[in-house]
């Protein structure tokens, strides 16, 4: 186990700036995901630190070690591929003993260990199974397996949960972490789903066209964006252009918001879509931030349902639970208010 | 209805199939039989030759040691052209599937298809010059090399070697490159993260997930090699005598088309034999 800190590291494609000058730690046992869009660079990230790609600039650590000149090979990480890459000529348990036969391991060790890692993925029953004959969900343990059997440093995920179908893909989530917990491996794994960074990591990075552009932790990236970018990438955002005048933000469209006092200026701020509420009737309170909008449409989900709605042209997505919500006009005026808290500040 | 579904089914099946059936037929077992029923006569039957049905051309292989001898050659002509190829071919598409990208890969695709586009005499005499003594080879390399040397490689075995893996070469880089090409690139990303090393991902996961396209190359070569007659006679002159050589002779020159008839039907029997031999290899391999 040990930390893994990335410094000043940038890599080129060409002419293409894969990684610039992309720096972020990830303390000792703690679970780490990387966010972006595609295109954003967090694989090649992975891939940088897993020893894949060599960096053409700074440098990155794996524990007190410098690695930039170590190939993956000697890196002592464990990955998971995204297809998960399972050897299909080989059993499981010898998938799951690859990396401890190369490293010419006894051979009643490596079955002791194999099976420690089956069990701990509850796969001890299908060591004797071939990959095609395990479903989608045991392939995956089995990858897991077989990335944590050999001690790794650092264990690297490659999308770990995108081949999987939404129910069973919850399920390892819970899974992962539990595993992640057991054996306390410091872990970094790439993912374009937001949620899944959101419930698994301890620390997220996000990333957009090679730049790290805000980290630390899901509650605070998520509360705090530092721009447009990562608020609207991290959960939605309802935009709101405007400046602040006294104790009330004065939006470009010429309508006043309360806002609390010592709230940062700036031109951006956000609310988030399940912090506002809608009423037909105007709220009464004087100091409820509130702007009237029009209902475009309303989206039932189960649980929860989403409407669309339309300020002077600006659209603005409300979520929120649907029995909260009362029958509404669609195409008629409604009211959106929030908390004045809910307002919250993009410095950029 | 849903027999009368079945059975329209059948003759729409029946009915896209014939032409190949047909084609089968005439291209293969029309011909196949009649050589079967003249390696049964005793005379051509052309003419007003007097003849009748006789097993003396398959006693004659047993009887005379000079076939089996013959035979045996010609089969360890076959495995050697067969691990040339391979040793040879392998390594190229290796390079073909997993290092080179783009039009430089067409283009190389193009130079290992080249030897099918030329007729198989032409290419067999260019061998002819190549290796003969005073040739381009012996000239070429005298010229380079500061000591004398004398390479006169024709009528030898090399030479029929080196004509024959030639010719066949380029199955088992295509059939090899298609078995590579399938190895996702992620498995050998994923030993290497494991710290294995190239030997390693080589021999464990690249060998024997390419061996059925491998397998299926050396069968290609191997079968046409045993009943080879042109190389042989061409590059190997008096040394290139071989079962193949000993068929041809028995339809061009003596003759005796049933005993070439019956030699041919036994030279199928056994590699059928070596094919089921290896079948158990060849099943194991694919899954």
């Amino acid at each position: 186990m040990a930390e893994v800190a990335v410094e000043n590291v940038t890599k080129r494609f060409g002419t293409l700036k894969a990684l610039d000058n992309v720096t972020i730690d990830f303390p000792d046992g703690g679970f780490f995901g990387l966010l972006g869009p595609s295109g954003s660079g967090k694989t090649t990230l992975l891939r940088t630190i897993a020893g894949f790609i060599f960096t053409d600039d700074g440098t990155i650590r794996i524990g007190s070690k410098s690695v930039e000149q170590i190939p993956v090979e000697k890196r002592e990480i464990g990955m998971m591929f995204q297809n998960y890459a399972l050897f299909p000529n080989m059993s499981v348990a010898d998938n799951v003993g690859f990396g401890l036969r190369v490293r010419k391991v006894s051979l009643a060790e490596e079955r002791r260990r194999v099976g420690e890692a089956l069990e701990l993925v509850q796969l001890g029953q299908h060591s004797n199974r071939k990959p095609h004959q395990l479903s989608g969900g045991q392939r995956q343990r089995v990858a897991l397996a077989r990335a944590i059997v050999t001690n790794p440093r650092v264990l690297l995920l490659d999308e770990p949960l995108s081949a999987l179908d939404k129910s069973l893909r919850v399920d390892m989530q819970i899974e992962l972490k539990r595993i992640q917990r057991e054996i306390g491996i410091t872990t970094i794994f790439v993912t374009h789903d937001q949620e899944e960074a959101l419930t698994l990591s301890d620390k997220i990075g996000i990333l957009r066209a090679g730049r790290m552009v805000q980290a630390g932790p899901p509650r605070e990236v998520y509360n705090n964006p530092t721009d447009v970018f990562t608020a609207s990438f991290l959960g939605e955002a309802n935009i709101l252009e405007g400046a602040v005048d006294g104790n009330s933000l004065r939006l470009t469209d010429g309508d006043a918001i309360p806002i609390p006092k010592g709230l940062k200026t700036g031109a951006t701020f956000a609310v988030r879509p399940e912090n506002i509420s809608i009423t037909t009737e105007e709220p009464t309170e004087r100091d409820t931030p509130k702007i009237q909008a029009r209902l475009k449409q309303r989206v039932f989900a189960g649980a929860m349902a989403t409407c669309i709605l339309d300020r002077n042209g600006s659209t603005f997505k409300v979520i929120s639970r649907d029995r909260d919500l009362p029958q509404l006009p669609e195409g008629g005026p409604v009211w959106l208010s929030w908390e004045p808290e809910h307002t919250i500040t993009i410095p950029n | 209805m849903s027999n009368m579904l079945v059975k329209q089914d059948r003759l729409r099946i029946f009915g896209l199939l014939s032409p190949a059936y047909l084609w089968l037929t005439v291209a293969i077992f029309l011909p196949l039989s009649a050589m079967f029923y003249f390696s049964f006569l005793s005379e051509v039957p052309f003419g007003d030759a007097e003849w009748n049905f006789t097993t003396d051309n398959y006693r004659a292989f047993f009887e005379t040691p000079t076939y089996a001898i013959l035979l045996w050659k010609s089969i360890k002509l076959g495995l050697m052209v067969t691990l040339t190829s391979v040793l040879i071919g392998f390594p190229c598409a290796y390079v073909l599937a997993k290092t080179i990208q783009g039009r430089s890969r067409e283009a190389l695709f193009l130079l290992v298809i080249l030897p099918f586009w030329s007729n198989s005499l032409v290419r067999i005499f260019s061998w002819a010059i190549v290796l003969r003594g005073n040739g381009v080879l012996d000239r070429t390399l005298n010229a380079i090399l500061p000591f004398e040397l004398d390479i006169n490689l024709m009528f030898s075995t090399p030479a029929i070697v080196i004509g024959l893996v030639h010719s066949y070469l380029p199955y088992v880089i295509l059939t090899a490159y298609l078995a590579l090409q399938a190895i996702d690139d992620s498995l050998i990303d994923a030993a290497r993260s494991m710290g294995a090393g190239k030997i390693t991902i080589l021999r464990r996961i690249i060998l024997p997930l390419s061996l059925p396209g491998l397998l299926a190359g050396a069968v290609l070569i191997f079968v046409p090699v045993v009943g080879s007659f042109m190389e042989p006679r061409i590059l190997g002159g008096r040394v290139g005598t071989y079962y193949g050589t000993v068929i041809e002779d028995q339809f061009v020159a003596v003759f005796n088309w049933p005993l070439g008839a019956a030699l041919s039907f036994i030279l199928l029997a056994v590699v059928l034999v070596i094919l089921a031999l290896a079948s158990p290899i060849l099943r194991k391999a694919q899954t």
